[in-house]
């Protein structure tokens, strides 16, 4: 009997259009074979440009944004869908190749109900009757842990919280009843305790109608939960792939050990927090239209050291970083710098004061004007607090690009001449610029891929040492916090749930939120998933 | 953002909150009934603004200072400007616009036949171009780049280039000159039978759909085409779904908004831009009627047929914000 899913040499090729210069032709996945059977789990690995979602897409013989199928076999039960007519492609897809989006958010169409959209593709393809359909769809609703699932359907994409749309894109791809599922990193946009619940609950739905699936994600621990096999992806070739076990345990290429030992504590925490630099008292802080976002939140933060603020969204973490910058001033409570009182809001402030706190944002992309170059990016502070001008703050230009391990070539490129992570190097230099006393770090990391990730961890523990900087650093990320932090502050709803020392707020005994967030996040371990499930059967049986 | 939508945490919710869709609703009501005072205003004052006085040129040679003086009394200019615009403002409220000073005859019952025939042909020229032109729009995004879409968009950028009486002309030329199967002039009149006019406005409505065409099919395509590049359309393919299927459930409902304001301002045109064709086709509507209305100075049918083309764009372009809002499902259905 052929396999399920057969790649054989599968090469994939994009026309890429760089400015100034003449299209060519690039590789986005180049000689990747591997099998698939009946029922069984194979999670897709590697950083962004790794070609796993290409790869995925290309198993309903897609190709997102120009991509084309350049060369090799993908063997659908024996047949090679490649060779099939654009109306034979369109009767696999959606009949029995389904695909689950990284955004559900984005992905359903906001003009139509949920159920409609769920049983659309069963309906068109003639797989059953509206009847028959929306009954599947209610049992899928169910299985998935979706609230009241017999009127679930009637609900628009925009009255259904985040994992609850990921769930009914789950149902939605379930429904047809395909032979296989290509899952693009279906739980990488939800936060920490949401999605291990998807992850439940996709696990299952999977057990359930044994159906075979194609996980992609670059996070090693989420796909160890769910995949039977895992394959290892860089630069659109093939690492390694064996199994789970295999491949958490015992890696054999170097790339991959480095995927497994990613986020290894950095540093160890400063015990002393007598001397708080930056001090927050009783803050609260409000919408224009009168919400309470943040409610009375104190943390204090001395020189040289890391502040990690984690909460999952909605938490009130970046409306605190607004708070402290003037953004948004508060309501009430006051913060002070340097044992001096802070002016609430921004326009306010003095030039020094502003000087003092810089920020460096989650979006490198959003915070940098497209149409400067480098030298103008991070020459603007100079010139603003320092007032440089000419070769003197070229000088000072190239030395930040040093300090942030990018060399002076780097000075006239344009922000799309950049990767993801040499942007957010060059907003890290336009915050030194300004040598400022404490960074605001709202979630730097969480665009990027783990292995770059590490690297601004590394760049920004480094400066640290060098010139004794503070950092306030939010994110949603367990293991960023035991990496770099000196203290933790945990927020839940716009309160401050637990904030001390690293070590003490990290440890037990735990509030009831601190463990809830603490075992949600996945483990490097086979199983991890299943004990938690357990543990919160036995849990709620014993109430 | 997140958090307004967590119902539960607010304590006072404010109405607005709470009936989204009826306030804005409201609201555009209300805006549409300021405009509508403010445009009355600017009617007036325009009128009254304007050079030249019907009483001289009534009057002509025989403009003796108390012939003119005379005349001014029995219109009521002599009183001021304040009490004249009230006077009018409360009779046009009520339907009456006063009487014409050229034949002293009462300018609504004028109007009422003449507004009549203008909507219409109006209304031939929008059930067919609308449709039409959203058909169109589609089918363009469906063969993008390809042959079908750049026919249809080069004939509907010659004819909105060719200027409307040019395009009349070539119509009467061809079909009521040369071949013979259209009427001209497209006179109609009070009692016609209703086959009869239809073919008697045949070349004007011909005319009319050409001209609005264009815009509202480069809309509808622009529109679609931007939401083509959105996820939930790749979603849509994905599940394997025809083009058109694609293009008409999954895409258009999301492009509805733009679509919806072209369209509005297309069919205004059609009420209120009518004059030349009108003229071209010797059509008795209510653009006719202005322009006979404007070269006389009988300024109580001016400022009658302004008020009502105002009123229409208007009322054309809240109806139109009114569905865009309707269109979007957050607001018709809020959490």
């Amino acid at each position: 009997m052929p396999d399920l899913l057969s790649v054989r040499n599968l090469k994939i090729e994009a026309t890429a259009y760089p400015p100034g210069e003449p299209p060519r032709t690039v590789t986005l996945v180049d000689n990747v074979s591997f099998d698939l059977t009946k029922g069984k789990v194979l999670g897709l690995i590697g950083e962004s440009g790794a070609g796993k979602s290409t790869i995925g897409l290309a198993a309903l013989a897609y190709g997102r944004g120009g991509a084309r199928i350049a060369g090799g076999q993908i063997g659908l039960n024996g047949q090679d869908i490649l060779t099939l007519g654009p109306k034979e492609i369109r009767g696999i897809r959606g009949a029995r190749v389904c695909y689950v989006a990284q955004s559900a958010a984005a992905a359903f169409n906001p003009a139509h109900r949920l159920g409609e959209q769920v049983i659309e593709a069963s309906l068109r393809h003639r797989i059953m009757s509206r009847a028959e359909a929306e009954k599947r769809a209610v049992y899928l609703f169910r299985i998935l842990g979706l609230p009241e699932p017999e009127t679930f359907g009637r609900r628009f994409p925009h009255q259904v919280s985040g994992g609850q749309l990921q769930r009914a894109m789950t149902a939605m791809a379930l429904c047809p009843n395909p032979e296989l599922i290509v899952f693009d990193e279906p739980t990488t946009a939800l936060d920490a305790t949401t999605q291990i619940d998807v992850l439940a609950a996709i696990k299952h739905a999977i057990e359930e109608t044994r159906t075979a699936a194609l996980y992609i994600t670059h996070d090693l621990a989420v796909v160890a939960q769910v995949s039977d096999d895992i394959m290892v992806l860089r630069r659109g070739r093939t690492v390694e792939c064996g199994s789970v076990r295999q491949i958490i345990e015992m890696p054999r290429e170097e790339y991959t050990r480095a995927l497994v030992n990613v986020r290894q504590s950095i540093r160890q925490e400063t015990a002393d927090q007598s001397d708080p630099l930056l001090k927050v008292e009783k803050i609260s802080a409000r919408y224009p239209n009168g919400f309470e976002v943040l409610h009375d939140v104190s943390l204090h933060l001395p020189k040289g050291q890391t502040l990690a603020i984690v909460g999952e969204s909605g938490s009130g973490k970046s409306t605190l970083a607004r708070v402290i910058t003037g953004l948004l001033p508060p309501s009430e409570g006051r913060i002070s710098f340097n044992r001096k009182e802070l002016t609430p809001a921004l326009k306010d402030r003095s030039k020094d004061d502003l000087r003092r706190i810089q920020l460096i944002y989650q979006m490198a992309d959003t915070a940098m004007n497209p149409r400067q170059t480098v030298r103008d990016i991070i020459g603007r502070p100079l010139t603003f607090y320092y007032g440089l001008r000419g070769a003197v703050k070229t000088a000072r230009v190239k030395e930040l690009l040093d300090q942030i391990e990018m060399g002076n070539g780097f000075i006239d490129r344009y922000p799309a001449e950049l990767s993801g992570g040499q942007k957010q190097r060059v907003v890290i230099a336009r915050a030194l610029a300004a040598q400022p006393e404490v960074i605001l770090c709202d979630e730097p990391t969480s665009a990027l891929d783990p292995l770059v990730a590490q690297g601004i961890l590394e760049l920004l523990m480094r400066l640290q040492k060098e010139t004794a900087v503070s950092y306030l650093f939010i994110t949603h990320d367990i293991a960023i916090v035991r990496a770099i932090a000196d203290s933790v502050a945990v927020m839940h709803r716009g309160r401050l749930v637990r904030f001390g020392p690293r070590s003490k707020v990290l440890s037990p005994p735990f509030d009831d939120y601190t463990d809830l967030l603490l075992k949600s996040v996945p483990e490097m371990e086979v199983g991890w998933l299943e004990r938690v499930l357990e543990a919160r059967r036995m849990e709620s049986t014993g109430n | 953002m997140i958090h307004s939508s967590k119902a539960g945490f607010m304590s006072g919710r404010t109405l607005r909150q709470r009936f989204p869709l009826l306030s804005m609703i409201i609201q555009r009501l209300l805006l549409s009934v300021v405009l509508l005072f403010a445009v009355s205003i600017v009617i007036f004052g325009g009128i009254e603004a304007l050079p030249g006085d019907f009483a001289t040129t009534y009057l002509g040679q025989s403009a003796t200072p108390q012939a003119v003086a005379n005349i001014r009394t029995e219109l009521g200019l002599n009183k001021p400007v304040v009490t004249r615009y009230v006077e009018w403002l409360g009779g046009a409220l009520t339907g009456d616009f006063g009487t014409s000073w050229a034949n002293r005859n009462s300018v609504s019952e004028q109007i009422g036949g003449r507004l009549g025939n203008s909507l219409f042909l109006a209304f031939f020229a929008a059930i067919i171009s609308v449709p039409l032109a959203v058909g169109l729009g589609m089918l363009a995004v469906l063969f993008r780049n390809r042959l079908p879409d750049r026919i249809i968009n080069i004939v509907s950028l010659a004819a909105i280039s060719l200027p409307e009486f040019f395009v009349g002309y070539l119509l009467i030329v061809w079909f009521a000159v040369n071949t013979g199967i259209a009427t001209f002039p497209a006179t109609v009149y009070d009692g016609m039978p209703f086959l009869d006019r239809l073919s008697a406005i045949a070349l004007p409505t011909a005319t009319l759909v050409l001209v609005v065409i264009a815009h509202m099919m480069r809309m509808t395509r622009a529109a679609i085409i931007n939401v083509m590049s959105s996820a939930y359309v790749e979603t849509a393919e994905l599940k394997g779904l025809g083009g058109l299927r694609i293009i008409a459930r999954h895409a258009a409902p999301n492009a509805l908004a733009p679509v919806i304001n072209v369209v509005a301002l297309n069919l205004a045109y059609l009420v209120v831009g009518v004059v030349v064709v009108e003229v071209v086709f010797v059509y008795p509507g209510i653009g006719q009627y202005m322009v006979d209305a404007v070269s006389v100075r009988d300024m109580p049918v001016v400022q009658a047929c302004g008020f009502i083309f105002a009123a229409f764009y208007i009322f054309l372009n809240m109806i139109a914000d009114i569905l865009a809002i309707i269109a979007n499902p957050r607001l018709r259905h809020p959490r």
